[in-house]
């Protein structure tokens, strides 16, 4: 196991260590320190097991390929942002974008997240066991995202194609959101999100809402494709 | 960008210690505002008379000539402590602002009254937080609560009077990340009502906003509250009084806040690093304020 402590080293030289591994690398890795440190663990890409102890700063496990990290603490702007596979768990709350663009692996995190939560996410998963902020999902366009608390002001606005479960209150819905049937398929889906990320409920208790894809970049009538 | 930081002290034992607690706060947002920066000290109060934190562009400006001078023309004794590195005194004079600052508005005009109160003291200057808090000793200071802020300029130019946190009115305070966009009129707005404003800066029309709300009869909470209609842009404020401290976000929350609380202290930071080594934090609350929502602390802020 490799431990670096951010108080002793640099973040950069953290990352670039990280990088510097072949992508078939595996071991664990503990990162102490943290302090709210900037863009600890970003741009992994190897199968390793990370663990942060303490809270991080913005863009934390961002852009993670393969890897796993467990972040022991809270989290600022942006954690898993771009996040393209692998797995990132956060203990704490997180600030606002948790997921931003995220094209896939899975994001789970234990408290609440801010506003903005997948906004523009291209295909991750993202599962919240608290409540979410307002604008979350904003042009979302491939994956779910999971709220087992309440959602806030215009959730999924403009969003494409995510699949968005809120178990508790949704404050209010964004243009051209609608709620939508829970049909088998995604009671079967929810329900393997719901235990990859260990919440221990039912995926009956929640409401699946989507776009109702009458938005204009559904209707273009002049594109000649 | 910009950085702000607050401390609020709830444990009085801790006054003697607020400087060394928040300098490397201060320093934490040094990535956020390399520009210019300032703090609000709220202590030291004076018991009768007022006190104002005047600046001088020359750093060894004959601060005493101007104690003396005033002294004979007051008739009183008059205290002037001196920042000798930063071109800066703290001024304490039993006088009515108005009669001070249009004594030094006509006879001295090339002093800036940087605040006026019983207990603010708004001490700022150009360059980075490290330096200027150097320059003032702020971890040697004594207070009940400050606030903090690190510039990246935007609306206006990197001078003095631009930086933040800025004030309209007695003990007044505000440190603002963001920019406004509505403040052209709102300026002229509000000086139809008699505020009077030093600079172009959008930041300091959202203090002359509040103070104007104040004199009104407004409390600090009620005033933030209707601020949200008034003003339009992005913005996240930490507002000072003489007893209260006030965190408010624009409903779409652009800007970063973080805060924590103990038993002993209320903080907010644009970025939680600055928080870092603050006593206890490891078990604070914290939380990220809501957009749109006013946070209010101490006797006047209610």
């Amino acid at each position: 196991m490799t431990t670096v402590d951010l108080t002793q080293s640099s973040v950069r030289e953290l990352n670039q260590a990280l990088h510097d591994l072949p992508k078939d690398a595996t071991g664990e890795w503990t990162v102490n320190g943290t302090k709210g440190e900037h863009a600890v663990a970003c741009g992994i890409d190897a199968p390793l097991d990370v663990t942060i102890n303490g809270h991080a700063g913005y863009y934390a496990a961002g852009m993670n390929q393969q890897a796993n990290v467990v972040i022991n603490g809270n989290v600022g702007v942006g954690v898993a942002e771009n996040m393209m596979s692998g797995r990132v768990h956060v203990k704490g709350n997180a600030s606002q974008a948790a997921g931003a663009t995220a094209h896939g692996g899975l994001l789970v995190i234990d408290g609440d997240a801010a506003a903005r939560c997948g906004i523009s996410m291209k295909g991750a998963n993202i599962v919240v066991k608290g409540s979410i902020g307002h604008m979350s999902c904003f042009m979302g366009q491939a994956g779910c995202l999971v709220v087992c608390g309440d959602a806030g002001d215009a959730l999924g606005d403009s969003m494409y194609e995510v699949h968005i479960y809120v178990k508790g209150t949704v404050k209010s819905l964004g243009a051209d959101v609608v709620e939508k049937e829970m049909r088998a398929e995604h009671i079967e889906e929810l329900g393997n999100l719901l235990s990859e990320a260990g919440v221990d409920d039912d995926p009956a208790n929640f409401k699946r809402y989507g776009s109702a894809r009458n938005l204009y970049n559904f209707h273009i009538d002049d594109a000649k494709l | 960008m910009c950085g702000i930081v607050g401390l609020y002290l709830k444990n009085p034992s801790l006054h003697d210690e607020i400087g060394k607690l928040f300098a490397p706060m201060m320093v934490a947002m040094t990535n956020r505002g390399p520009d210019s920066a300032g703090f609000a000290v709220y202590g030291d109060e004076v018991s009768e008379g007022i006190k104002l934190t005047l600046q001088h562009e020359e750093a060894d400006y004959l601060w005493h000539e101007l104690q003396a001078e005033l002294e004979s023309t007051y008739g009183g004794a008059v205290q002037m402590d001196v920042y000798s590195e930063a071109g800066a005194a703290v001024l304490k004079i039993n006088a009515s602002e108005e009669g001070i600052r249009s004594y030094l508005e006509t006879n001295h005009p090339e002093v800036s009254v940087m605040s006026v109160g019983v207990s603010i003291e708004i001490l700022k200057g150009m360059g980075l937080p490290e330096d200027v808090i150097t320059r003032f000793g702020l971890s040697g200071m004594k207070g009940s609560h400050i606030i903090g802020h690190t510039r990246m300029a935007t609306e206006s130019a990197v001078t003095t009077e631009g930086s933040h946190p800025f004030t309209t009115g007695m003990d007044l305070c505000l440190a603002h990340n963001g920019s406004l966009s509505n403040h052209n009129r709102l300026r002229v707005e509000l000086q139809r009502e008699g505020i009077h404003f030093n600079t172009e800066n959008d930041s300091e029309v959202a203090a002359g906003y509040l103070t104007w709300r104040l004199q009104e009869g407004d409390t600090l909470k009620q005033a933030l509250e209707s601020s949200l209609d008034v003003l339009d842009g992005f913005f996240t404020f930490v507002v000072g009084t003489q007893n209260g401290f006030a965190v408010i976000r624009d409903p779409i929350a652009c800007k970063p806040a973080v805060m924590a609380e103990t038993d002993d202290y209320v903080a907010f930071a644009s970025e939680y690093h600055a928080l870092a080594d603050l006593p206890g934090i490891e078990n604070a609350k914290l939380w990220e304020p809501e957009p749109a929502t006013v946070y209010s602390w101490g006797g006047d802020a209610e």
